[in-house]
Formats: structure tokens, sequence, C-alpha cells
């Protein structure tokens, strides 16, 4: 659990940050989104002590991370930038080995470590484990970039725009990919982005960030059914927030008991998807199937579209 | 062409080696230059040893050099050491526009005759390009780099050793590449202060109007700094091919 109190940072009469205060969940993914300007990077690095606190602290499972050297503290903490940031005169494997070199693991823990991770992010450690960064496509540099990040185990990841430089594709199957990692090891992951369907897509917790101060941090159907602010509203999106409120919501969580006609569609998928598929079908009902085939229920267009108004 | 300049390089080496050693067998061709059946090879020291003494004068400087151009290079481009910047180039400066001769002037009443203040005026001319290609190197470390560096939890002086000095690696390189040969011409001046190189071959044929040790000085140098440039270009290329810095 991170706890955010009462944070500022000031850069002479310029407030970048102002009295922040806010708390983040265990094993969660916490989105910190807002326009550029807004504070919101520099919030991201005041966790880790990149930046140094004008006012206020920050306290990881109730420490203050002031209590050690601020070298020290982000060996344990996870972090990952826009553009990977890998150093560019060492391997793939070098590159993840960083932070476990740093902390003393021996040899045989660090290339077991690696190798697990190369795996993890489906690259063959035959093939990548001794290539240089400039030989891997953006993608997979993205994703040797979180390996490194995730390297030594940190119980808590900090990801700035991680996903920027990637293309549309990419980035989603980057973004599933974040979702099974954080499944998979339970980390806590707070991550900065200006992109609002990044937000709603990844984040347990989105927070919205404007001119230095926090504007709201809930989880993303209470941003859109009850947004605390016009700027809320605006960066949520007026036009389609039904759609993305839609978009929320998985087939099988809102799957009816019972038998229907229709078309099959994955317990997986977004309302949002499910709706496209009926419209674009002309059907009027679902059926929602689980990952391995058994029925899970049905869904109509009628319940669909009762689950896209607020309240 | 990779094999024509493999040719040249081999030829220009065996010139330089092949006069260096057997200076006599070289004498029909100088004969023209001579008059009044002057010498035709010069005839007052061995010219092997003058061109490694002159070598060896020009890498002692150069070392010296390399120390503190890097050392303030480096000072400079951390925080604490930032207000230097603009002090360090100002004498770094000076010790490229004041001239080498003068600086012997000024120091031999000090240090006295030989090498020592052939030392210093080559120490002082040197600096130049390495501080600045330092400065260059350490400065264009790409910054989410240098970020991610500290991000991971590397202290500033593991930041610097392992990440910020092997990307500015290649710079550092081409600056010391660059001085030193700057140095190897520049050296022959050392000779009028009494230091051993080959600018005394040049001196001799000036004071006793010998056309043939003129040029056999300014040869020797010149293919001295030809190959040495040529070799260290070729040095950095593969240290920055096995460390990956293109």
């Amino acid at each position: 659990m991170i706890s955010v109190e009462n944070l500022s940072k000031q850069y002479g009469a310029t407030t970048v940050v102002d009295g922040v205060s806010m708390v983040i969940e265990r094993n969660s993914i916490t989105v910190i989104v807002g326009t550029s300007g807004s504070g919101k990077s520099t919030l991201l690095r005041m966790i880790n002590r990149l930046i140094e606190p004008t006012r206020g602290r920050v306290l990881i499972d109730g420490h203050d991370t002031t209590g050690e050297p601020a070298h020290l503290l982000r060996r344990r903490i996870g972090y990952a930038i826009q553009g990977h940031g890998l150093f560019p005169h060492r391997t793939v494997a070098e590159n993840i080995a960083t932070v476990p070199r740093l902390l003393g693991w021996d040899e045989a823990r660090i290339r077991a470590r690696v190798e697990e991770l190369l795996l993890v992010f489906q690259l063959d450690p035959g093939a990548y484990a001794g290539a240089f960064p400039h030989q891997l496509s953006g993608g997979q540099q993205q994703r040797v970039g979180v390996a490194r990040a995730l390297a030594a185990e940190p119980a808590v990841l900090l990801m700035d725009e991680p996903f920027g430089a990637l293309d549309p594709i990419i980035r989603a199957k980057a973004q599933d990919d974040l979702l099974d990692i954080q499944r998979r090891f339970g980390t806590t992951i707070v991550l900065v982005t200006h992109d609002m369907d990044e937000a709603f897509r990844l984040g347990d917790h989105v927070a919205v960030m404007s001119h230095g101060r926090l504007l709201q941090y809930d989880r993303p159907a209470v941003l859109l059914t009850r947004p605390a602010d016009p700027f809320v509203s605006r960066m949520t999106g007026v036009s389609d927030r039904a759609m993305r409120l839609l978009s929320l919501t998985t087939a099988g969580e809102a799957a009816l008991p019972g038998v229907s006609e229709g078309p099959a569609v994955a317990a997986a998928a977004s309302l949002r998807e499910v709706l496209s598929e009926l419209l674009w079908r002309g059907a009027d009902s679902a059926v929602v199937m689980d990952a391995d085939g058994t029925r899970r229920g049905y869904l109509t267009i009628a319940a669909i579209l009762e689950r896209g108004r607020p309240g | 062409m990779p094999g024509m300049a493999a040719i040249l390089r081999l030829a220009a080496l065996a010139l330089l080696l092949g006069f260096l050693l057997m200076p006599q067998s070289f004498a029909p061709l100088f004969t023209p230059l001579t008059q009044y059946g002057a010498p035709p090879i010069y005839d007052q020291g061995n010219l092997l040893t003058l061109a490694l003494a002159h070598l060896g004068v020009v890498c002692c400087a150069a070392a010296a050099s390399t120390l503190v151009a890097v050392g303030l290079g480096i000072l400079v481009t951390r925080p604490s050491g930032a207000q230097f910047l603009p002090l360090s180039r100002t004498l770094v400066n000076i010790g490229q526009t004041f001239p080498p001769v003068a600086v012997l002037a000024v120091t031999v009443p000090l240090v006295g005759f030989g090498e020592k203040p052939t030392l210093i005026a080559l120490f002082a001319y040197g600096l130049l390009p390495i501080f600045e290609n330092t400065i260059v190197g350490l400065q264009t470390c790409p910054p989410q780099v240098l970020e991610a560096a500290s991000g991971m939890g590397m202290s500033a002086r593991q930041r610097l050793l392992s990440v910020e000095l092997p990307l500015a690696l290649p710079l550092i390189l081409e600056g010391i590449r660059l001085s030193l040969v700057i140095n190897v011409g520049t050296a022959t001046i050392g000779s009028t202060v009494a230091a051993k190189g080959l600018g005394e071959v040049i001196i001799a044929g000036l004071l006793s109007n010998n056309n043939a040790f003129i040029l056999q000085g300014g040869l020797v140098t010149g293919l001295m700094a030809i190959l040495l440039y040529d070799a260290l270009a070729g040095l950095e290329r593969r240290i920055c091919r096995t460390a990956h810095l293109e």
C-alpha cells in the first residue's frame, strides 16, 4: 500500500504538484491521467524520489520513503519509462540483470530470473538474451524495459507513459500483457498516461490531475457516472460516455442466467464489444460462453442498454 | 575500397620502418637535394632513436592531457561542478591559443632545457580536443537512458562509470586521437629547447642549409602522424563495435 500524504512540489513560484493525497491499494493498477503539464509525471517521480517533494510525504507499507538513501529505495521499486531507456551498450540479458546486479544477487539466480522474465515476455532466451537493444523491434524493446523494471521482484512498479511510443496494435498487445503480468506477480502498479482509453482499460482506480491538483480518484465507472469536476467529464468524454461505461463491464459479469438464441460471445468480451457484435449481426440476444466452452448465460440488447445508464 | 586502404596503410608503414632502420639505402633519393657534397641522410644521430623519443614525449603528454581533460570534463558535467564549466573552458582554450613556442619560452627559465618544457607545451596544447569531446560525449547521453539508470537505483558514481562514460567513450577516444596527431607535428619544436625528437633533423637541415635533412624530418613526422591517426581510428572502431556503440 502506498500512502501519498499532502504531497507538493514547487519550482520557485510555480507549483507543479499541489497538495495531493491518495491511497494506492496493494495488488492493483492505479492510473494517473492528465494533460501535459498537469503534474502527473512529477507526482510519480516523487514516489521513488527521482524528484524530492517540497512538502508532504510518501509511505510505502507504512514506512516513510525518506528513511533510506534514494538510490537504495529505487532498487526496491520497479521503474519503466516511455521509449524504454534501455542501455544501448548492454545486451538484453545484462539490461534485465541491472537491478539484481546492484542488489548483489549471485550469478545463477540472476541467470534464472533473466530467463524466466524473457519467457514471460515471449522473448526466446536463446535468440534474445545476447542481442543488443538496437537489434530489437519497438515492441520488443518496450517489453525488455518492463522486464528490466520487474527483474528484482519489486512489490511496486511505476510506469511513466510506458506505451506512448508504440503503434496502436502493439500498444493494445502491451496493455494486455501488462494486465496478465499484474495478475501473475501481484505487483502494485502506478501508471501515468495522457490517454483516457488506456486509463479505462488498465486502471482499477483512475486519478485525474489538472494543474497540479488531484481532481478525482475513484473507480473508472464512478468517474463516468459521478464526475467530481467539469474537467473530469471533459477528460472522460461526454459524447461517448455510455459506450465507455459499457466497455468497463464484461459479458461474463452481466450475463443473465438462462438459455437464449443468438451468436456466441466470450465472457471476457466487454459489453461494448457484445453490443457492437449484435448490431452487426442484426441479432437481439447473444449466448455468453466461458473460455473453456461452457455456457455462462445470455445477454439481450435491452439488458446491455440498461448497463449503459448511470446509477 | 578497404583493400586499397589496407595496401596504402602497409606501404606507408613499410616506407617508415624501412627508412628508420636502413636510412642509408635511401641516400640516392636525397642526394639531388644536397649541395657541395653534404651528407644526403641525417648523420648526427640515430633516426630510429629520435623517432622513438619523439613518440615517447607525445604519448606522455597525451596521457597527462587525457587524465586532466577527462577528469575536468567529468567534473564540470556534474551538477556540483557545473559552475566551473566557464572557468575550465577558458583555461583549456588558453592552453590551445597560447602558441607552444611561447609556452617553451615561458617554461624554460622555470624548469630548464630538455623534455620538460616540451611536455608542458604539448600537454597544454592537447587538452582542448579531449576536454570538449568529453563534455559533448557526456552531455549527449540519451536523457531517457540516464533517467532509467537513476530510476533503477544506480548511485551517481555507478551511473557515471557504467553508463555515462561507456556511452561517451567513442567521442573521448576521438578527442585523444586528435590531440595525439596534432602533437606529433607540434613536438618538433621541442628540439629548439634540446628535447630529443625529430625536430633535431629539421633544425640541423635549417642550420646547414641541407634540404635533404628538412625533408627527412618532415616526412618521418608526417608518416608517423598519418599512421598513428589511422591506427587509433581502427582501434576506436574496434572498441565501439565490441561495445556496440555505433
